[in-house]
């Protein structure tokens, strides 16, 4: 629709140096000041969904239903005083937050917003360019390795404030940080299985394949579920928020933060959570496509921000509802449950694939369908046992009902 | 199970009202005993009921009253029997609101009216002075200073026709 039509060809930008260039300075300046934006409204999001979900208005009086609330807390932070405290390790201090917030932001450089689109330029010829910075054919292994350099910056604000609070909940943090990185890496390897390929746009691509029947959450959701639980855990929101508790914790490792320094750990988690939304939805809810982005590519990153929009709110939802797990409880659930299910996953997956190419598209179908049909069943029945042994004592406890009317009665 | 129902519960919140107020479009109305701005009170001819002993000032916990008395005469009265407040003060800074005063005054004049939007941006400001907590005569009476006839308003404290 929107193309050169029959005046000339198409250049592909990957061929032409200007091309390259200026398409890669204009993509990362302009996903920077989106990620930065994004930043910005996914706390006045959260605040305000927070807010009515527990009945009760958000922040709603700095400007038009709040819009300025963003504005009002940079101006805040930058105007507090930016403490050092004594004894603390100048320079790692210093270093820390940007160590977590470098990571959070580059890891979407290999996530593509859109189907490639063609664009015209004042020279006459039309270029292809991805939407997105770049998509190389070990994207996921991009992912998987920048998020683990966010978690130095962590351990590293925790141990360089000179407090036993951070430093606790700076390894606290990194210990549950790198737990639940094994089951995230296996999760992630389902989908790779399922495109046959490391590049991200290739798995967005893959999961057209009927639209949105073909999304990889349908042929695996066990491994899309541990996934979100994983990205969850990642970036230490409820509930596995407890290495910045403020009850428990005095607020763990940016505990001796404040001013710019605390807004850039503010900006690290936030932007960390619109990151991980991204790669959840790219690896499992299809990413940008849906019904009409093949015909409009530019649609793409709209439907792609819806999906990163209701990935937020979930997250959001989640916050609302359950309390904070302990750590214990947070170390036994990621070695003890998920690393073994997400193995259970992708060998489920890894037979699936090679029957498939033995047999023939119809096994997928099949195995998508037994799937979803166990994975539904499997909850179910999860679900419904851990309600009953709080109830019921279990079996061999001696219970002994006693009436206080019959006590008055016999005069005891 | 009990995980989804918790999660439908905080669902349904969404749904329903909220329960913030929205001040200062909406006021939550306060209840009737509510302690908030003091008040001198006035008889119904206008005197003013404060007879300037300070008991309230002695009953504050805070020492947020001062109380200086001056003789009525008859030309010149301002309350009823031998003294009058000249000079009556309360700083709201000081001030916790308890109500202690109120329950000390024998004449029933300072009392703690509804009024809680006391706002001020310096510390002077917040000494209230008589002329801001005395109560306006009602529409038609006189004010104070009166001039009355001798030996009417000898009584500091009113005849009660019911002690009860």
């Amino acid at each position: 629709m929107f193309g050169p039509g029959e005046s000339g060809t198409v250049i592909e930008c990957g061929d032409n140096v200007t091309c390259t260039a200026f398409h890669a300075i204009f993509t990362s300046v302009l996903l920077f000041l989106v990620l930065l934006t994004g930043f910005a409204y996914t706390t006045l999001l959260e605040r305000r969904l927070l807010a009515w979900l527990q009945a009760r208005i958000g922040p709603n009086r700095a400007g038009p239903a709040g819009l300025l609330q963003p504005v009002a807390d940079g101006i805040k932070l930058i105007f507090k005083e930016d403490i050092t405290p004594r004894g603390a390790e100048k320079l790692i201090y210093w270093l820390a937050p940007l160590i977590k917030m470098v990571p959070a932001i580059v890891v979407v450089a290999v996530v593509p917003l859109g189907p490639p689109i063609s664009i015209p330029w004042f020279d006459g010829n039309w270029y292809r360019v991805t939407q997105g910075l770049t998509d190389p054919n070990i994207g996921v292994l991009w992912i998987l390795g920048i998020t683990s350099v966010g978690i130095y910056g962590v351990v590293l604000a925790g141990w360089a404030s000179n407090n036993k609070y951070a430093i606790l909940g700076g390894i606290r943090s990194s210990a549950q940080m790198i737990s639940y990185e094994l089951s995230m890496g296996l999760a992630v390897v389902v989908p790779v299985l399922l495109a046959g390929s490391m590049s991200v746009g290739d798995i967005i691509e893959a999961q057209n394949d009927p639209p949105i029947l073909g999304w990889f959450v349908f042929q695996n959701p066990l491994a899309a579920a541990i996934l979100f639980l994983a990205l969850l855990a990642e970036v230490n929101r409820a509930p596995f928020d407890l290495p910045e508790a403020e009850q428990e914790l005095t607020a763990g490792y940016h505990t001796e933060y404040s001013g710019m320094k605390f807004a850039l750990f503010y900006l690290a988690e936030y932007i960390g959570m619109i990151t991980v939304s991204m790669i959840g939805a790219a690896f499992y809810l299809g990413g940008y496509h849906f019904v009409l982005v093949d015909r409009f590519p530019l649609l793409g990153p709209l439907v792609y921000a819806v999906k990163v929009f209701l990935l937020l709110a979930g997250m959001i939802w989640v916050r609302a509802t359950l309390p904070r797990i302990r750590y214990d409880r947070l170390m036994q659930l990621g070695w003890k449950i998920m690393l073994p299910l997400a193995m259970v996953a992708v060998v489920w997956t890894a037979i699936a694939v090679f029957l498939a190419e033995e047999l023939g598209r119809g096994v997928t179908a099949v195995f998508a369908i037994v799937a979803v049909v166990l994975f539904l069943g499997g909850a179910q029945w999860w679900l419904s046992r851990a309600g009953h042994s709080v109830d019921e004592p279990s079996e061999g406890a001696r219970v002994e009902t006693v009436s206080l009317s019959e006590q008055a009665r016999s005069g005891r | 199970m009990n995980l989804i129902r918790g999660f439908v519960t905080v669902f349904k919140h969404l749904l329903e009202d909220k329960v913030t107020v929205q001040y200062p479009e909406q006021e939550r109305p306060v209840r009737e005993r509510f302690k908030g701005r003091h008040a001198l009170k006035r008889y119904d001819n206008g005197l003013e009921k404060c007879i300037g002993c300070a008991l309230c000032a002695a009953a504050c916990p805070a020492d947020a009253i001062w109380v200086e008395a001056a003789e009525n005469t008859d030309e010149e009265r301002y309350s009823p029997g031998e003294r009058y407040a000249k000079t009556y003060e309360i700083n709201m800074l000081r001030c916790i609101f308890c109500g202690y005063c109120e329950d000390a005054c024998p004449t029933e004049a300072i009392v703690l009216e509804h009024e809680y939007r006391l706002t001020f941006s310096d510390r002077r400001d917040a000494i209230y002075t008589k002329d801001m907590l005395i109560d306006q005569p009602l529409p038609g009476t006189p004010g104070t200073p009166q001039q009355t006839e001798p030996g009417r308003f000898t009584r500091s404290i009113p005849e009660m026709e019911d002690p009860l």
